[in-house]
Order: C-alpha cells, then sequence, then structure tokens
C-alpha cells in the first residue's frame, strides 16, 4: 500500500489562505491580535491535554485546523471570549469522548457552546457573499481537501440533501430558482460543507451512514433556517446531531478512520488527532 | 442552546407595499419628485428589535394626492387595533440627522504657533433623507378580512388568504393597482402564513386630524422572524431603490445574514471644497461603493450606542423619542425625568440600494454582541493661509501640496469622481499640487 500524505497538511494551507482571503478581500475583520490569540491558545490548550492525558506526542495539527476555521468563523469584541471559545472547542476533543474518540467537531461545539451559555460571540453568515469566484476557490480547494481526507461521500451527500430541500422549498412556493441559487452560492454554506461536516474523525466510519448523517444534518438545518427562523442553522444542527453518531456506528459499522498510514502514527495519538 | 436560540431569534418581518397607482419604492409609498431628495425611491425603516418583539416604523414621504395612497405589507401575525400606531415624522428625521454620514472640519493654526483644534459636525444633507359587504366578497375569493379599524388618518384591513388569485382580485376590487408579478410573489407569503397589512388614507379623518402630510405609521408584534420583505417592492419599481434602515437593539450591531454588511468608506481625510457639494459626495461615495459590491452587499453607515455621539451630528434622541419609536425595554418611569442620553440602545443604520436581480430574497438580520462604534466621517482640514515666520511653517507649507494631492486622491478612490476635475476644483494658486504624471498630463481632459 502506498503511503499516504496526511490531509492535514493540505487542509491547514487551504484555511490559512482563506484566512488571508477573507482578511484581505472581503472584509472579514480577522484582526491579527485575534488570530495570534487563537492560534497561541489552541496550540497551548492542545498542549496541556497532551500531557493531562499522558499523550506520548504533542501533534499541533488538529489545533491548527480548528484555530484557523475559528478565525473565519468567530466573532466577538472581547479577547476573552476569543479565549473562552477556542479553549473550549480544543479540550472537547479530550473530554466530550465516546468510544474512545470525540464526538464534536471541535470549531462547531466551542462556537455553539459559547453562544449557547455566555453569547458575547457572533457567527455572520452573510459576510462571504456569493461571488462565483470565491465559490469556487472554496469548491474546488475543498473539493481537494475532501478527496485527500477520503471521505468526500459526506460532504458531497450533504450538498445533495440541502440542495433538495432548498430547491424542493422554492417550487413549493412557487419562487424563482434564484433564491436557493443564492443560498447554494453562499460561502458560510460551503464552507460548513468542505470543511466542518466533513471532519473524518466526528462522522460515521460507513458510507451508508455518513449519508444518513448527512441527510439530518441538511434537514436540521433547514428547520432551523425556515421553521426557528434563527441563523447558522448549519452549526446548530451538527451539534446536534453529532452525539447520535456512534449509535449509527453500533447501527452501521464501517472501519474507523485514521488520519495518516497505520504505520505512521502511534494508536494511542490516533483518537486525540 | 436554549439561551443562544433567543438571542439569535431575532425577528420581524414586515413590509412591501404599493401605493394604488402604482407600486414604487420598498412600501410603495415614497414618491420623491427629481431633485428633490438627495436618493429618490428611498425608504425609511425604523426596527426596534429585542427577543421576539419587534416595532416597525414606517416612514411615509409621499407627497401626492392622498386618495392615490395605499400600501400592502406582509405581516406576520395577526394586527390588531393595539398593535398599531402612527407617530410624528420629525422622530425618524432626529433619528436620521443623528446617525447621518457627517463632515468634521478643523482648521490649521499658524504652524508657528500652538497647535488648537476647532471641531464642527455637520449634519449631511443626507437623508434627504361597508366592511360587512366587503366581508362577503372577501370570502368568495378565499380572503378572510380578519379586522378592520382606523388609525389616525389610516383606514387599516387585517387579510389572510388561501390563493393568491383571490387575493389579487380582492385587492383589484378594492381599488390597488396590482403590478405584474405579484401575484407570485404573494403566493409565495400565504403559504409561509403571512398576513397582509393594508392601509389606506382616511380623508375624513386626515381632515379633521389637520395634518398636512401622511405620518409614519407603526406596528408592534411578536415574530421570530427578523426580517423586512422587500420583494413585493421590486416588482414594479423604476430602476433599484435605496432603503435606510435604523435599527434599535439591546446588545450590538445589527447585519444582514443572506448578504454581506459592508462599511461604508470612513475616517479620510477630502478636499474642502467637499463641505459645498456634501449631498453630492455621499450620492456619488455611496454609487461606487454599491459599483465595487456589484449591488449585492448592504452598507453600514453608523453604530453607536445611543447615549452619546462624537461627534454628534443632532443631539442624541431622548428616552422619549426612543419610547415613542418602539424602544419597549426603556422605562416609561424615568423618560420624563431623563432627557438625554439613553442608555442600553444601540443603532445601527443600514443603507442598501436593491433590485429584484441582485436581492432576489427578503433581507434578513441578525442582531450581533458588537458594540464597536462605527460612523460615517469625513474630515476637511483647512490650511493656515496666513504668514509664517519660522522654518517648521515653511516645511508645513512646502508639504500641504502633497497633503492636498492625498486628499484628492482619496476623494477620487471613494468616489470615481475624475482625479483632473478635482485638482481643478481644489484651486489652490501656490500651493497647486503636482499636476500627476506625464501621462496624466498627456491625455489631460479639455
Amino acid at each position: 500500500m502506498q503511503r499516504q500524505r496526511d490531509p492535514r497538511i493540505y487542509q491547514i494551507a487551504t484555511l490559512a489562505a482563506l484566512v488571508a482571503y477573507g482578511a484581505s478581500r472581503l472584509d472579514l475583520e480577522i484582526q491579527l491580535a485575534a488570530a495570534t490569540v487563537t492560534i497561541a491558545t489552541a496550540l497551548a490548550t492542545q498542549f496541556l491535554c497532551t500531557k493531562l492525558f499522558s499523550l506520548p506526542r504533542f501533534d499541533p495539527r488538529s489545533a491548527l485546523i480548528s484555530s484557523l476555521s475559528l478565525c473565519l468563523l468567530l466573532r466577538t469584541g472581547s479577547m476573552s471570549l476569543v479565549v473562552g471559545t477556542t479553549a473550549i472547542a480544543i479540550a472537547s476533543k479530550f473530554f466530550l469522548r465516546i468510544d474512545g474518540r470525540h464526538v464534536f467537531n471541535p470549531t462547531n461545539f466551542g462556537l455553539v457552546a459559547v453562544m449557547a451559555s455566555v453569547g458575547g460571540i457572533w457567527v455572520s453568515p452573510g459576510q462571504w457573499g456569493t461571488g462565483a469566484f470565491f465559490a469556487f476557490l472554496l469548491a474546488g480547494i475543498g473539493g481537494l481537501v475532501i478527496h485527500r481526507a477520503s471521505r468526500s461521500d459526506v460532504t458531497y451527500a450533504f450538498i445533495g440533501f440541502y440542495a433538495a430541500l432548498v430547491v424542493g422549498r422554492t417550487l413549493w412556493l412557487g419562487d424563482p430558482l434564484a433564491i436557493p441559487l443564492y443560498h447554494l452560492q453562499n460561502g458560510a454554506f460551503l464552507l460548513f460543507a468542505f470543511f466542518m461536516i466533513s471532519d473524518p474523525k466526528t462522522t460515521p466510519d460507513s458510507r451508508a451512514g455518513r449519508i444518513l448523517f448527512a441527510l439530518m444534518v441538511a434537514l436540521g438545518a433547514g428547520f432551523v433556517h425556515f421553521v426557528l427562523f434563527e441563523s447558522n442553522g448549519f452549526l446548530w444542527s451538527l451539534v446536534f446531531f453529532a452525539p447520535i453518531t456512534p449509535l449509527i456506528n453500533r447501527l452501521l459499522p464501517g472501519e474507523r478512520y485514521q488520519w495518516c498510514h497505520r504505520s505512521a502514527m502511534p494508536l494511542s495519538q490516533r483518537s486525540y488527532a | 442552546m436554549k439561551r443562544s436560540m433567543t438571542l439569535l431569534g431575532i425577528s420581524l418581518v414586515l413590509a412591501t407595499c404599493w401605493s394604488s397607482p402604482t407600486v414604487r419604492a420598498f412600501c410603495g409609498f415614497y414618491v420623491a419628485k427629481a431633485d428633490a431628495k438627495l436618493f429618490n425611491q428611498a425608504s425609511q425603516v425604523v426596527l426596534v428589535r429585542h427577543d421576539d418583539k419587534t416595532v416597525i416604523t414606517m416612514a411615509n414621504d409621499f407627497q401626492g394626492d392622498p386618495t392615490e395612497f395605499a400600501v400592502v405589507i406582509p405581516v406576520p401575525t395577526f394586527i390588531e387595533r393595539r398593535q398599531v400606531h402612527v407617530t410624528n415624522k420629525a422622530l425618524i428625521d432626529h433619528l436620521d440627522t443623528f446617525t447621518a454620514p457627517r463632515l468634521v472640519e478643523y482648521f490649521d493654526q499658524d504652524p508657528c504657533m500652538r497647535h488648537i483644534l476647532m471641531e464642527r459636525a455637520m449634519p449631511s444633507a443626507a437623508q434627504a433623507p361597508g366592511v360587512a359587504g366587503r366581508r362577503s366578497r372577501a370570502k368568495a375569493l378565499g380572503v378572510s378580512i380578519e379586522a378592520s379599524y382606523t388609525v389616525g388618518e389610516y383606514d387599516i384591513v387585517i387579510l389572510s388568504a388561501e390563493q393568491s388569485d383571490g387575493l389579487t382580485t380582492w385587492l383589484t376590487d378594492n381599488g390597488y393597482r396590482i403590478p405584474p408579478g405579484a401575484s407570485r410573489v404573494l403566493a409565495s407569503y400565504i403559504r409561509q402564513n403571512v398576513r397582509f397589512f393594508v392601509a389606506k388614507v382616511n380623508l375624513e379623518e386626515q381632515s379633521r386630524l389637520g395634518f398636512s402630510y401622511l405620518r409614519p405609521i407603526q406596528v408592534a408584534f411578536e415574530s421570530p422572524k427578523f426580517m423586512l420583505p422587500i420583494r413585493l417592492g421590486t416588482l414594479n419599481a423604476n430602476g433599484p431603490q435605496d432603503l435606510l434602515v435604523y435599527a434599535l437593539t439591546q446588545n450590538g450591531r445589527v447585519e444582514t445574514t443572506n448578504y454581506r454588511t459592508v462599511k461604508l468608506p470612513s475616517g479620510m481625510d477630502l478636499p474642502v471644497f467637499v463641505k459645498q457639494e456634501f449631498g453630492d459626495f455621499y450620492k456619488a461615495m455611496f454609487t461606487e461603493q454599491v459599483r465595487k459590491e456589484n449591488m449585492r452587499s448592504v452598507f453600514l453607515e453608523y453604530a453607536w450606542d445611543m447615549s452619546w455621539c462624537d461627534p454628534c451630528a443632532a443631539d442624541p434622541l431622548s428616552t422619549t423619542e426612543l419610547r415613542e419609536l418602539g424602544v419597549f425595554w426603556l422605562d416609561g418611569g424615568r423618560a420624563r425625568a431623563v432627557k438625554r442620553g439613553a442608555q442600553n440602545t444601540f443603532v445601527t443604520r443600514l443603507h442598501v440600494r436593491y433590485d429584484g436581480e441582485h436581492f432576489p430574497e427578503d433581507l434578513v438580520f441578525q442582531e450581533t454582541a458588537d458594540r464597536t462604534n462605527f460612523q460615517g466621517r469625513y474630515v476637511l482640514r483647512h490650511a493656515y493661509e496666513g504668514e509664517v515666520r519660522c522654518e517648521y511653517g515653511r516645511t508645513y507649507q512646502q508639504e500641504l501640496a502633497t497633503r492636498h494631492e492625498r486628499e484628492a486622491q482619496s476623494l477620487a478612490a471613494i468616489t470615481g469622481w475624475d482625479i483632473q476635475d478635482i485638482r481643478r476644483k481644489m484651486d489652490f494658486g501656490e500651493n497647486a499640487p503636482a499636476p500627476g504624471s506625464w501621462w496624466e498630463r498627456l491625455w489631460k481632459k479639455n
């Protein structure tokens, strides 16, 4: 078997490029200080938890991915909330575990936990706009990342189900198709589909399980958007359905995902990455 | 999760209307005469929002025959008589002036003397900134008249409908001229279970009350929807329309969640002649920014705590005024005691130029926790024109040309105005800025 390169390196590079693009071209107001604090907090939390759980080696890759995602999504006027949200995100990987692996996508959990408890932070889903170029960039680079993570089915299934949902709703309402196309071009939607729901560590192991999971998250997001009239339905929906993943794995078992080739990482460390 | 759902569960719906002769702007009732307003076809809406409670005030600048005036507004819930109020237009004018982009002037002192600042804020020229019979007929059309009442100078009917065709027929029968394509949009709203708030002028009441203009209508309701329906208003509009939304909230800035919200350029030094042309400048700058964003963004013009301002384009609104606008969380008892400095209210001014092509769906908002102050503020620095008698003074004079050129470049960049025209208007005599590069002079427009 040919040795596979760690897809997280590509993911880190892609997210870093998106942070740079967002800050320079889209006025996302990603402040250098906040970005630095986010990354530093993520690495520090990862390091402390590595020590606390007596893991053999500090691995910054997963923490970097989470912190770059937070740079893209987390907005707040308080530096202490930047620290708090990031620390909760990373720590959730170590403390919220079922069947020996973490339950939530760290970025997703950190954002929702703080929004739901103390507030003071927000996510701006509209700020990505619908620029065709940007959508293309995200889809293209994201597709590359996903392909390398070899779990692209959950992303494509989610996009398919959500597209069917918004197009179906539009047809039922008799609205022009420009409206669902507009929704599907949104950068926040693509960011979620390619970089968050695709997290191979928190999605079901089997293909059938992942497709079922994608369906549930798409329906949940639609419920939040069109019934509760709340923003950020994707984030709420993913956090709501993530704890069901272990159950899906029991009903529809499959092979557990490893970031690297089996020989590349000690077993004790794999499940924390 | 529950709390955040509440926090994010901001919402509202409303509006989109038309006048009986033709549908014009957002709510149909804004018909600006040519050159009479800074932004033709602009509507003004004040949105007060906390939890699921919303108070919407729609400014009405209709100048024509009152019999020609009518609005049809999709509303998310049944609206009873006591939820409707008519208020004074001066309140919105005050809020408009308070939040308008502003000029700040500084006068350079003798560079050889101690530097003294003088600051003056200018308000922008900106903003310009027979029931029983009807019921049976309505029933036959699948239209239900849920309520009918008169508030101030307005006769108001709350309708629900089963079919858009029936609703269209009912509206046409009752003298409302419905634009082509309305039926499809109405059908979409009907499927979303909205009601329709229909208002027209009661001439007797208007005559009795003695108002020569139509006062803003206010509606208070509870709904998780925090949005502003703009789709009906785009159907029969002549080109893009402008909408100014003044959001009053407790926690912080309001932004759109389905369109980008972008800050207008602000804070730069501009040539002093802009003072005489501030209206033109603001219009040109807004148009240029809309162009740069491909007409797909909402612009933030002001975000500030209502209790203070710096510099102030107008006095902050008093607690009494804010309560009248619908800020229900301010204590009524204190309203009489506290004239100024209303606490706990954050104002966001959003300006959007839209049409059906670029804004296919209604505006959806969320309130953020962002309390960062932002204002459209432009600085004019008057050069010291007296005689200078020191070395530093001569350096100051030499640097003036560079400064003026920088101001000209800034103005050209944000308005799209021709740099040569700007330089000509600046007209500095001896301190004239460098005339640009040789190729600019080569093809200089005559």
